[in-house]
């Protein structure tokens, strides 16, 4: 899977948990806890959107690689077998 | 025959706008079937009945405002029209008047743009809207006595995602915050605890645990700290329950889980029963209520009977929190948040996870001595987290 493509649905499962953040704005190195506001079970949530969309296993030791935009697109890369 | 009464959903509500009958005459229903939906100033609230039985006569009409305690429907009991109370009772053992929390609730304005005056709508078509994100009262029905229905919706505008807490949001949420916290610094005499204490060992059982699981199926620590404070009230009756002429101890322990909404404003519904749910079942009910805060969505009986709170700040909090009592419960229960800390063990000083549980207690109810223990018990459950 393409990295933009990847970029792309990690940004839409973010609007899904939280419908009212603002997405125009978050660079790739931002904390998105600290950026949009996220909580721990929003963390939760997305690590299970992603993990069920993606058809990939996300190991919760490996959560940590998913509050930023930038380490979550590689990590998914890597995952999915890019 | 069993009357179903409009509810009280906070110390401060005098009246409900009838919004939608989700039930008709004739039908059966089941205790905790959602009957209603109801407007009050603090949000959409869906309404359970708490009787198995039929309804006999719808007695309000859908739309109408009418005052806290007002005959709703007739209700037949089941098996032959015995008749059957219809009030929302449970938490503390058939309270009267029915336990009210002056939970501050998001305005729907929170969450969704405000419907203001109730709208007429089908069901299918405030289906669609609430998944469309769409304000019903800003359609145009075409329905009968211009009621909306489903094929307005799908021909209405989707608006531009609404940005949550407005300057009107937040007014109203705030003047709900405010009322309730004044009237529990007003009537309740606070005394405050906290206590630090080793959260290590939970926090390695949690990563034990979620390392052989699907994402969904895993734990937060949040849910640990849950079941520790309801099991440990089991042991502190004087901190579960309800204040209003005197103490009246609930033995149900249904704890408020303080529930933060993104641009401002909290919730406190409950987890019933929390004693007696198992973790992972704990877990599933802490997402789903969460999910449905941050969507605008509670029902009836998690607003109006939380027979305690507790408040965590999760992980971007600090260290300690001081939280208000919610009239009319008698006990808070807060977290900060875990941290790293110097800590001695066995003599040495070793780095280790550490949490701080506060305690704001009612003192006409209980003294610093029952609370002390209350928080050395939680702080127990925590350090050894088998029993949970």
């Amino acid at each position: 899977m393409r990295r933009d493509e990847l970029r792309r649905i990690i940004l839409e499962e973010i609007s899904n948990i939280a419908p009212e953040a603002d997405l125009a704005g978050l660079g790739d190195e931002d904390d998105m806890r600290e950026a949009l506001d996220l909580d721990s079970m929003d963390i939760f949530n997305l690590v299970v959107a992603l993990s069920q969309r993606l058809g990939v296993d996300i190991p919760d030791a490996d959560a940590g690689q998913l509050v930023m935009l930038g380490t979550a697109v590689d990590y998914l890369a890597d995952r999915a077998g890019n | 025959m069993g009357t179903f009464t409009m509810p009280s959903l906070g110390a401060d509500m005098e009246a409900g706008t009838l919004v939608e009958w989700l039930r008709k005459a004739g039908d059966e229903v089941r205790r905790g079937d959602i009957v209603a939906v109801v407007e009050t100033e603090k949000g959409a609230i869906e309404v359970e009945i708490f009787e198995d039985g039929r309804i006999e006569h719808l007695l309000v009409e859908a739309g109408a405002k009418v005052p806290v305690g007002t005959p709703l429907a007739l209700v037949a009991g089941k098996g032959g029209g015995a008749p059957v109370e219809v009030q929302p009772p449970p938490a503390a053992r058939a309270p009267s008047p029915p336990p009210v929390a002056a939970v501050p609730q998001p305005p729907p304005g929170a969450v969704a743009p405000a419907s203001g005056a109730a709208v007429r709508a089908s069901p299918a078509a405030r289906r669609a809207a609430r998944e469309k994100g769409i304000d019903l009262a800003g359609v145009t029905g075409t329905g009968p006595g211009g009621a909306v229905v489903r094929r307005d919706v799908a021909e209405a505008r989707i608006p531009a995602p609404e940005q949550r807490g407005g300057a009107a949001d937040l007014t109203q949420m705030r003047r709900a915050i405010a009322a309730a916290m004044a009237r529990s610094k007003r009537e309740i005499p606070h005394y405050y605890l906290t206590h630090s204490f080793d959260v290590t060992a939970s926090v390695e059982a949690v990563d034990e645990y979620n390392a052989s699981q699907p994402p969904q199926d895993r734990i937060l620590l949040g849910a640990l700290l849950i079941k520790a404070v309801a099991l440990a009230l089991h042991d502190y009756p004087e901190f579960n329950g309800f204040y209003d002429q005197g103490f009246r101890p609930s033995e149900a322990i249904h704890v408020g889980v303080a529930i933060a909404i993104r641009g401002g404003g909290l919730a406190a519904p409950a987890i019933h029963d929390a004693d007696r749910l198992a973790l992972p079942e704990l877990m599933s009910r802490m997402r789903d209520l969460i999910a449905r805060v941050r969507a605008g969505k509670f029902r009836s009986s998690e607003i109006s009977d939380p027979t305690v709170t507790v408040s965590s700040l999760g992980d971007r909090g600090v260290e300690t929190l001081l939280p208000i009592i919610y009239p009319p419960q008698v006990a808070i229960i807060g977290f900060g948040t875990p941290a790293p800390r110097p800590w001695i063990v066995e003599n040495r000083v070793g780095i280790r996870s550490a949490v701080t549980v506060s305690l704001g207690a009612d003192h006409r109810v209980s003294d610093g001595h029952k609370g002390a223990l209350l928080l050395q018990r939680i702080a127990h459950l925590l350090e050894s987290p088998r029993e949970l």
